[in-house]
Parts: C-alpha cells; sequence; structure tokens
C-alpha cells in the first residue's frame, strides 16, 4: 500500500494538476454565480490575495518545520509582530507625539532590555552569589524601566487620544515596512530561540505558543504603539485608491471597454495590483528558499533534521543551526504579517486569533506537505480558498440536512451555528490528510 | 501599620483567588501530564475537550433547572458534572478509537498524534461552538457567598472587607479530593500501578500481561474526567466562553512543564506557582500597602505588570524554571 | 518504518514540550495468539526447533536453528557479536517473525502465541536492557511482574527477596535509582514473579562489574536447581560454559557447536575461536 502511495507521489504531474485544479476552483469563484459560487472577480481575487499571504506564511512555518523540525505554535504572534511594521513605518507622525515622550519610551526600552543583558552578564561572570546579584539586577532594572516607560507612555497616550494616541511612524514608504516586518518577527524569533533551543532538550513548541500570546497581548495593550484595540486605520497604499481610478476617466472608458462598471474594475485593479506584488514577494522567496535548500547549507540542515546524533557527532553544532532557521522562517512570517497589514489598511489586533493564523496556518502546510515550497504554497491557497467557502457551504449544507426536519428550536440552533462548520471541516481535512496521504499533497521529494 | 488589615486584603485579593485559579490550573495540567506521561504527546485538544466537557455539564445544568432540580446552596453544575464527564469521556474515547489508535498501533512517532491533536482540536472546538455557540455563558446558581463583604466586616470590625465566593471553596474541595482519588488510584491500586508501569515502559509493562489498551482507555477517561472537572470549576467561578478555554492552554502547559512533565505531582505544584504568580504579579498592592506603611504614598498602584499581561507571567516563569531547571521543579518523570 | 513516519522523518522528536520518548513501545501489542498445538514426543521442556526468520520483512537472520532446555537445567547461547544470540531468544519468545520451525514449550506447540500469551503460558522473560520500571519502587516492580496473577503474591514476593537479598533492603525504594547489578537482580525478580516454567535470560550480566558478575550467576545456578529451567544468553562465554549443562554456539544465525558446556570447553575448535586460546 505504502508502495502505490509512494509512486503516486512521485509522479511528477501531480503537482501541476493540483495547480490547475485549484486555477479551475477561482475561475469558477470569478464566473459562476450559484448557491457554491459568488461569480464576482472581487471575491475571487479578494480569496486569492489572502490566499497568496497565507501561503508565504505556511513557507515560512515550512521552513522551520521541513528543513529543521521545529514545531513553531506561535505564528500568530510572529505575524502580529510584522503587522506592527507597516503602522510604524508608513503612517505619518504624529504631531506633538515625539516630542511628548518618544525619546523617553525609546530610553526606557533600551534600559529595559540593558537590563535582561546586565542579568545574563551577572549570572555568567559572577559565581557566588550570582542569584541575588541577578536577582537585584532585575528588581532594579525594572523599577527604573517602569519610571521611566510609565509616565512617557502616559504624556504619548494623553496627545490627542481620540484620533491617536499614539507614536505614529516615519512616514517613510509602506513597501519598506515589508522588510522591516520581517526583521521584527526575526529578531523576536532570535530571543525566543535563544532560550529555548538551547536547553538540554528544546522546548521550543511551548515557548513559542508563550511569545506568541504575549505579542498578541502587547499589541492589544500598548496603545502608544499601535493603538491598541482602539485600531490604526488608514495605512498607506503601495496601489492605487478605487475611487481614484473611478474617478479617471481613461480608466473608466478601459473598464466599459471590457464590460465592467467602473466600481467593480477598481475593484479588480486593485487586487490585481496587490496580486501581482504579493506574486512576486512569494516566488522570490521560494525560489530564495530552493537556493537554499541545494547549497551547502540546505544540504547540512537536512542532514541535521534526519539524524542529528550523527551531525552532531560530525562537529555540526545542531542549536545554532536550528536558531538560523528559525529566525529565517520567522522573518519570512513577518513579513506576511506585514503584507496583510498593508492589504487590510487596517491594524486591528482583536482579529488575531491563534485557531486562525497558528494552526490554520499548520493545517495548510501539512495537507500541502511538508517539507515541499510548492506543497506549502498549493495547501495555503487551497485551505484558505475552503476556509472562506465553507462559511458559505456549511449553512448550505445544514440547511440541506435538516430540511426534513420540522420548524423549531433544533432546526434554528443548527442553522444559526452552521457558521462554525468551517472549524469541523478544517479538522477533518487534515485528520483525514494525516491518516489517508500523510506525506501531503505534493510530498517532499 | 495594620497588618491584620492588610492580610485580610491580601486575603481577599491574592490568596483566596489565587488559590481557585491555581486549584483549576493543577486539575487541567494534570489531565496534559497524564497524556503526556502514558500516551507520549502534548494534546493541544485538552483546552477545547475542557470547553466540550463544560458545554454539555452546562447544556445538562439547563435541563436540571428546567425540571426544577436544584442542589440548594450549591451550583446545580454539581449535579450536572456526571453528565458533562459521560459524554467527554465517550467523546475522547471515539476520537482515540476513530484517530490516535491507528497512530498507536503502527507505533508512529509522537510528533504525529500533537499534529492529530491540533486536528481534534479544531473538531471540538467546532462542536463545541455547534453546542453552545461563542458567547459567555454564566451558568453559577445557588448562594453565591460563604462570607460576604459586609458580613465579614460586621463580624470583625475589621475596615477591610473579604469575600468567600462559593465556587471558590467549592473549587478548592473538589480539586483536593479529585487530586486524593487520583493519587490513591494511581498508587494502590493494580490498574493505577499498571498505568503508571506503561508510562515507564511500555514493553515490559505489555511483557507483564498489562494490556496496553485498557491502560490508554483509562488514562482517556481519567484525562476527560479531570479537563470536565477543571473546566466547569473554572467556569462556576469565572465564566465560560469557549475561547478561554482555549487561552487557558498556556498557562495549563506551563504548570505541567513547570512541575516537571509527566510528573501528576509536579502538575499540581506547577499550577498553584503558575496561579500565585500570575496574581501576584498582576495585583495592585497599593491598598496592600497603605495598611502596612500608612505613612508611604507611592505614584502608582504598585502593579507589578497590567492584568491583560497575565499570559506573560506563565510564559517567564515557565522560561526561567526551564533555564535554571530543566527538567522542572519536579523532576518530569514518568506518571 | 510506516509510510506515516516517512512523512515526518526526524521532525519535531526533540521538542520535550511536546513529545515525550520515553519508555515508548516497540513490540507490537496488537498482534492476535493463534491457537495451541500438540506438542511432539520427547520433546526437551522448551526447544526452539529448525527456527529461520527475521525481523518483519528483513531478511533472514536464523537459519534453522534449534535451542532447547530441559527441566533442572541451565542453557546457555553463545558466539560472537552479531551471530543473532538475542535474535534467536527473541524468536523463542515470539517477538520474531518465523518462516519455519515451531517453538514448543511442555508439549504443546506455542508458535502462533504472541509474547504477551507466552507469558501466560509460563514463559518469564528478561529483556537486555530496559528491563525494569525505574520510576517504580522495586516492591512495585515485582508486583507489576506478577500482574497476571489473582491470586496472593506475598509468598513468591518473599522467595524473591530471600533469593536477592540486597533487592529486599530497597524494597521501597525507586528501581531507577539502584545500582546496575541491583536492577539485573530486580529485573530477574520481576520475571520470577509469575511463577513462571521456564526463565529466559538476555546477556543478564551485561555491564556489571566481575564480583556482581558472579553472585548473579550464583543466583541463576540457584534458581536452577531450584526446578526452574533457565535459559540464557551470554557474552562471557568462559563463564557461561562453565556453569551451563547445555550451550548452544551460534554462528550466522545458525547453530555451529552444542554439547554440554564441558564438551564445548575441552572442543579445540571452540577454545581456539570464542574463548581466546
Amino acid at each position: 500500500m505504502s508502495t502505490n502511495r509512494q509512486a503516486a507521489a512521485s509522479n511528477p504531474w501531480r503537482a501541476p494538476i493540483l495547480f490547475a485544479f485549484l486555477a479551475i476552483l477561482f475561475v469558477l469563484e470569478g464566473t459562476v454565480r450559484n448557491s457554491m459560487f459568488s461569480g464576482s472577480w472581487n471575491t475571487a481575487l479578494a480569496i486569492l490575495n489572502m490566499g497568496l499571504i497565507s501561503a508565504i506564511t505556511a513557507l515560512g512555518v515550512n521552513m522551520q518545520w521541513g528543513y529543521a523540525g521545529l514545531f513553531n505554535v506561535g505564528v500568530v504572534g510572529f505575524l502580529a509582530l510584522g503587522g506592527v511594521a507597516p503602522v510604524l513605518v508608513s503612517l505619518q507622525p504624529v504631531e506633538g507625539a515625539w516630542q511628548a515622550g518618544g525619546p523617553r519610551v525609546l530610553f526606557a526600552l533600551a534600559v529595559g532590555v540593558g537590563t535582561l543583558a546586565l542579568a545574563t552578564q551577572v549570572w555568567k561572570r559572577l559565581h557566588r552569589g550570582r542569584t541575588l546579584a541577578m536577582l537585584a539586577v532585575l528588581l532594579v532594572g525594572f523599577v527604573l524601566y517602569r519610571g521611566l516607560f510609565d509616565p512617557a507612555v502616559t504624556a504619548i497616550e494623553a496627545n490627542n487620544p481620540a484620533r491617536h494616541g499614539n507614536l505614529g511612524g516615519l512616514g517613510l514608504p509602506v513597501l519598506m515596512s515589508w522588510l522591516v516586518g520581517g526583521a521584527f518577527a526575526a529578531a523576536a524569533a532570535w530571543a525566543v530561540g535563544k532560550v529555548a533551543l538551547g536547553l538540554r532538550s528544546d522546548y521550543l513548541a511551548i515557548a513559542t505558543l508563550g511569545i506568541g500570546e504575549i505579542i498578541v497581548a502587547v499589541l492589544k495593550n500598548e496603545d502608544w504603539l499601535a493603538r491598541g484595540v482602539k485600531n490604526v486605520t488608514s495605512i498607506p497604499r503601495p496601489v492605487p485608491y478605487e475611487i481614484d481610478l473611478q474617478q479617471n476617466p481613461e480608466f473608466v472608458e478601459f473598464a466599459t471597454r471590457w464590460g465592467f462598471s467602473a466600481a467593480e474594475a477598481s475593484g479588480i485593479w486593485v487586487k490585481l495590483c496587490y496580486m501581482l506584488l504579493f506574486l512576486v514577494v512569494l516566488l522570490s522567496i521560494i525560489l530564495l528558499a530552493e537556493l537554499a535548500l541545494k547549497s551547502p547549507w540546505g544540504r547540512m540542515m537536512r542532514a541535521i533534521r534526519d539524524n542529528e546524533t550523527a551531525a552532531e557527532a560530525m562537529g555540526k553544532d545542531v542549536t545554532a543551526r536550528h536558531l538560523q532557521v528559525f529566525v529565517l522562517g520567522s522573518a519570512v512570517i513577518g513579513i506576511a504579517g506585514a503584507m496583510m497589514i498593508t492589504q487590510d489598511g487596517l491594524m486591528a489586533p482583536v482579529s488575531y486569533n491563534p485557531l486562525r493564523y497558528t494552526f490554520l496556518i499548520w493545517v495548510m502546510v501539512i495537507v500541502g506537505g511538508s517539507g515541499n515550497n510548492w506543497g506549502a504554497v498549493l495547501g495555503a491557497v487551497l485551505i484558505w480558498f475552503l476556509w472562506i467557502k465553507a462559511e458559505v457551504w456549511g449553512p448550505e449544507l445544514i440547511g440541506l440536512l435538516t430540511s426534513p426536519l420540522p420548524e423549531g428550536g433544533l432546526k434554528e440552533h443548527l442553522l444559526d451555528s452552521s457558521a462554525h462548520m468551517r472549524f469541523i471541516a478544517m479538522g477533518l481535512v487534515l485528520l483525514l490528510v494525516l491518516r489517508f496521504a500523510p506525506r501531503g499533497l505534493v510530498p517532499e521529494n | 501599620m495594620d497588618i491584620l488589615n492588610a492580610l485580610v486584603a491580601f486575603l481577599n485579593f491574592v490568596f483566596i483567588p489565587a488559590a481557585a485559579y491555581g486549584a483549576q490550573l493543577a486539575l487541567g495540567a494534570l489531565g496534559v501530564t497524564l497524556i503526556y506521561g502514558i500516551l507520549r504527546f502534548s494534546n493541544f485538544a485538552h483546552g477545547d475537550t475542557m470547553a466540550f466537557g463544560t458545554a454539555v455539564t452546562i447544556l445538562a445544568t439547563w435541563g436540571l433547572q428546567a425540571m426544577g432540580v436544584s442542589l440548594g446552596p450549591l451550583p446545580t453544575a454539581l449535579l450536572a458534572l456526571p453528565f458533562g464527564i459521560a459524554a467527554t469521556a465517550a467523546m475522547v474515547l471515539l476520537t482515540d478509537q476513530a484517530v490516535y489508535r491507528f497512530y498507536r498501533v503502527k507505533k508512529s512517532a509522537p510528533i504525529i498524534l500533537v499534529m492529530a491533536s491540533v486536528g481534534v482540536m479544531f473538531l471540538m472546538n467546532g462542536i463545541t461552538r455547534l453546542l453552545i455557540g461563542v458567547d459567555e455563558q454564566r451558568f453559577a446558581d445557588g448562594t453565591r457567598f460563604v462570607i460576604d463583604v459586609r458580613t465579614f466586616k460586621a463580624m470583625t470590625g475589621l475596615q477591610e472587607g473579604l469575600a468567600l465566593k462559593t465556587t471558590q471553596v467549592l473549587t478548592v474541595v473538589v480539586a483536593l479530593l479529585v487530586v486524593w482519588a487520583l493519587f490513591w488510584f494511581l498508587n494502590r491500586t493494580k490498574s493505577g500501578k499498571a498505568m503508571r508501569a506503561y508510562s515507564d515502559n511500555e514493553d515490559l509493562a505489555l511483557l507483564s500481561g498489562i494490556d496496553p489498551e485498557k491502560v490508554v482507555r483509562m488514562t482517556w477517561i481519567i484525562a476527560a474526567s479531570l479537563a470536565t472537572i477543571a473546566g466547569v470549576l473554572y467556569g462556576l467561578d469565572k465564566a465560560f466562553k469557549p475561547f478561554n478555554y482555549f487561552q487557558i492552554l498556556l498557562p495549563i502547559f506551563a504548570a505541567a512543564i513547570v512541575g516537571g512533565l509527566g510528573n501528576p505531582l509536579g502538575a499540581i505544584a506547577g499550577g498553584f506557582v503558575v496561579a500565585f504568580s500570575e496574581v501576584a504579579i498582576t495585583y495592585p498592592w497599593l491598598k496592600v500597602a497603605r495598611y502596612l506603611f500608612p505613612g508611604w504614598q507611592p505614584e502608582g498602584l504598585l502593579q507589578l505588570l497590567g492584568t491583560e499581561y497575565k499570559f506573560a507571567v506563565s510564559f517567564v516563569i515557565l522560561i526561567a524554571v526551564l533555564l535554571f531547571k530543566p527538567t522542572g521543579l519536579f523532576r518530569g518523570k514518568s506518571v | 518504518m510506516s509510510d506515516v513516519d516517512q512523512a515526518f522523518g526526524n521532525r519535531g522528536n526533540r521538542d520535550a514540550s511536546v513529545v515525550n520518548p520515553r519508555g515508548r513501545g516497540t513490540i507490537d501489542g496488537s498482534r492476535r495468539s493463534g491457537a495451541i498445538g500438540p506438542g511432539k514426543d520427547g520433546d526437551p521442556f522448551l526447544i526452539g526447533d529448525g527456527m529461520s526468520g527475521g525481523y518483519g520483512r528483513g531478511p533472514d537472520i536464523l537459519h534453522d536453528c534449534t535451542i532447547a532446555v530441559e527441566k533442572g537445567q541451565i542453557a546457555v547461547i553463545v558466539g560472537p557479536n552479531g551471530a543473532g544470540k538475542s535474535t534467536a531468544m527473541k524468536a523463542i519468545f515470539g517477538m520474531l517473525d518465523l518462516r519455519q520451525g515451531s517453538v514448543r514449550l511442555n508439549g504443546h506447540d506455542i508458535t502462533a502465541l504472541n509474547p504477551q500469551d507466552r507469558v501466560k503460558a509460563g514463559m518469564g522473560f528478561v529483556p537486555q536492557v530496559n528491563n525494569i520500571f525505574p520510576s517504580m519502587t522495586v516492591e512495585e516492580n515485582l508486583e507489576m511482574g506478577a500482574f497476571i496473577r489473582d491470586d496472593d503474591i506475598s509468598g513468591t514476593l518473599e522467595q524473591v527477596y530471600d533469593l536477592f537479598p540486597a533487592v529486599a533492603e530497597k524494597r521501597k525504594q525507586a528501581a531507577g535509582e539502584l545500582s546496575g547489578g541491583q536492577r539485573q537482580q530486580v529485573a530477574v525478580g520481576r520475571a520470577l514473579m509469575t511463577r513462571p516454567q521456564v526463565l529466559m535470560l538476555d546477556e543478564p550480566t551485561a555491564g556489571v562489574s566481575p564480583i556482581v558478575m558472579d553472585e548473579l550467576f550464583d543466583r541463576i545456578i540457584a534458581i536452577a536447581r531450584g526446578g526452574l529451567p533457565v535459559l540464557m544468553v551470554e557474552q562471557n562465554a568462559q563463564q557461561a560454559m562453565n556453569i551451563a549443562d547445555k550451550a548452544y554456539v551460534l554462528v550466522q544465525g545458525a547453530n555451529a557447536h552444542t554439547g554440554t558446556g564441558k564438551e564445548l570447553m575441552a572442543n579445540d575448535e571452540v577454545r581456539r575461536t570464542f574463548l581466546g586460546g
């Protein structure tokens, strides 16, 4: 049985056929209007764009899992951290905020980081009484940090709280923020990995679970940073605005020539622009990842993954390599986070739900085929499509199933909660793939 | 210096809530640690198992209430608890047969079970949502307080009041009973010892005539009961909201790891360590300080961290323990 | 390796916060036993007769290999590294897929039984490694040995303690905290708790000091003289043959020499090849 499956797996047509199937799904979504598809190119492209962003996230997870076997369950945190970048890079500076407390906040954060560094050094250098000394450093550092930080934050948040109350950004082009987002996530990953990967055995999974929760909590509560739950809106775009397009006579004429109304065409146009941008990023990352995988570095990574003991015996520093991959993968996730916020034009920390942004990404990676970059992309776009459509298909299905039931409380309840079917569907998809095609749709070579 | 009032404030705002929360975490962590010790993977679906068990218990509570059954001063949910436990046990046994057993028989690497548990997590999450929706539900009835603030003040004449909720007392009492029963089972009965033997050395347990499938079934039933009890107590004490049960996974895992994964005693200790630190670090100590040092007028609330960051506390404790004592406070060994 | 395992390779198995590799099993406990058949006349008490087979679908490791032990005797299996000594032992215990040959115990053909049922049929087996429950006390280890018994085990418990007084003193200590020799005693004691009809030891003296080894051999002789047949694999060929009533020299999974310990010690070829002179 397993040989059959492997034969199927090595079929070179498998991936192209699956991608073609995916393309057909999107074409149907764009053209056919019935109970299953919306028949709107705007919807189809919106799903596709978010699918591409998910694909980049899945690529990041796939680098960590596929190349090094690292189990990251804090994807939501790195994604959210990447999302801070567009806010801090591309927004215009808030008037008066910087004067109110900008340097003080930065100084306080530096003091905080310095305290941690000093405490580490104390622990490493001292021998007798180092526990006490370290605790003292931490305590003094914390008091100092809070003494500097709290008033600065109060000052910033008091500055025009109804509209701003945050520091604002640097007013730079938003595309720059994608790299910055990657850097943010990489920095956080380095800190987590440094601690959790260096222990006798790894405790990475639980550490990432924790840091994910913490990053989201910080975003929700630190209003000076990105306005917390009050959300940041109108983040600048790298592509034209619909309203400008609609007022452009040339574009309107172009649209009518193709048989679209100006409103519809402008939406499609904007989404196509985004799609191009996303594709460029996605393909570059895949290219780099494939090149890296074929380089001596990539061969070493896989050697370590497949036989850690042997690699260690050959003098490879396994922990350092794992840290590298973890940081790189998280950087990719951070880039995806920045892209997502750029596309939405809105930073809403409450929307960062681990089920959606961590575990759904894992479903994508497993379904696509762990260790295979194209598999991750395929899995991501496909699962995202299903995730969105399950919201539509779920109620349809329940409606069909409950049609023989008499009107009443039960039927109403089932119909009301049928939107939750997507969770059950995702669980089933993951379990079925794990059971019957554990190597995923596009297996690793 | 007013030590008595300071003590009452401390008891009221730190000790009692932390003790109740700690008991809930300990029960949750016990379930995680049992599964880790015997089935050898971290069950990501544990939070959703808790939510599922609680949801069924709430439905049964409503049913009982509709029939006019009540427990007087105690919450009706206690009567409904056996229904919740039975349904949850049936549910996890079903998932074991349908999902986990396949990989267990094939001796697959445990990480695959972790992946499968993510799938089960989605399933359970969806089923819980179908059952009861995503909204907050309060289902505590009966007498709200054992001691309320006014009575306490009248009784003692102290300026500071103390409230002791029925649910808090109930949580601690039930947790103590459950933990006692579990330890008795694991250390004194043949089946319990068989579970520990299986956890220690699967092959030798098999060669000693211990039926692995029976051990696994018992483990799931115990874990489901612990999860349901923990979930119901947590829901009674605070409120039931499915998403909170997902979030509580982090402190539960933290408690299990802090105590030493696979060690039941450690799970209990870990639960209380995490709970007390969480409450102590996010509590504004200003009130207690005012009683202790009447002359001192500090500027802030003397709160180390905002309550929004309570998860950060579990995380920091976890990291600290792992850095300085990598096997956990109680050496993580088999069950 | 199954398809599932291949898909996941070595991923994630290092992360102690999600997977627990300790104490994992390797024996397939789900295999069901077949029927017990009749034995052959004139059989020794336990015999693995003409066994050929290997692990799973792998190549054969044993080739027409025969091992037997009589009541009240000690039989040892010796041979160079990789000769299939432990494999022969496992084959008799049902942990190997036999293509040919049969295993007969006390007048019954038990070839179709799985390892668990062979324990119930009266075989006591002490694996070479991982042969105790480390976190459980010595007494609990012994109790687990007697898991299949429903009668009063206190008599057997006392017998084991009499046999191993050093272990008796530590009955409330976790077995994993004992010294190597004491662990082996616990392991043997655990196997004795079922009151087996035959005791099988896989290199019981591996990794223990010479003094402890001598003591262990003494105990094993005492067990055999008590009437319980002992079949064991040994690396220390010289000492093993000294105490053996019957010795089997295996080479590449097949019988090379068979005889009493004394005969083989006197055999020039055996001495040259295996006993170093």
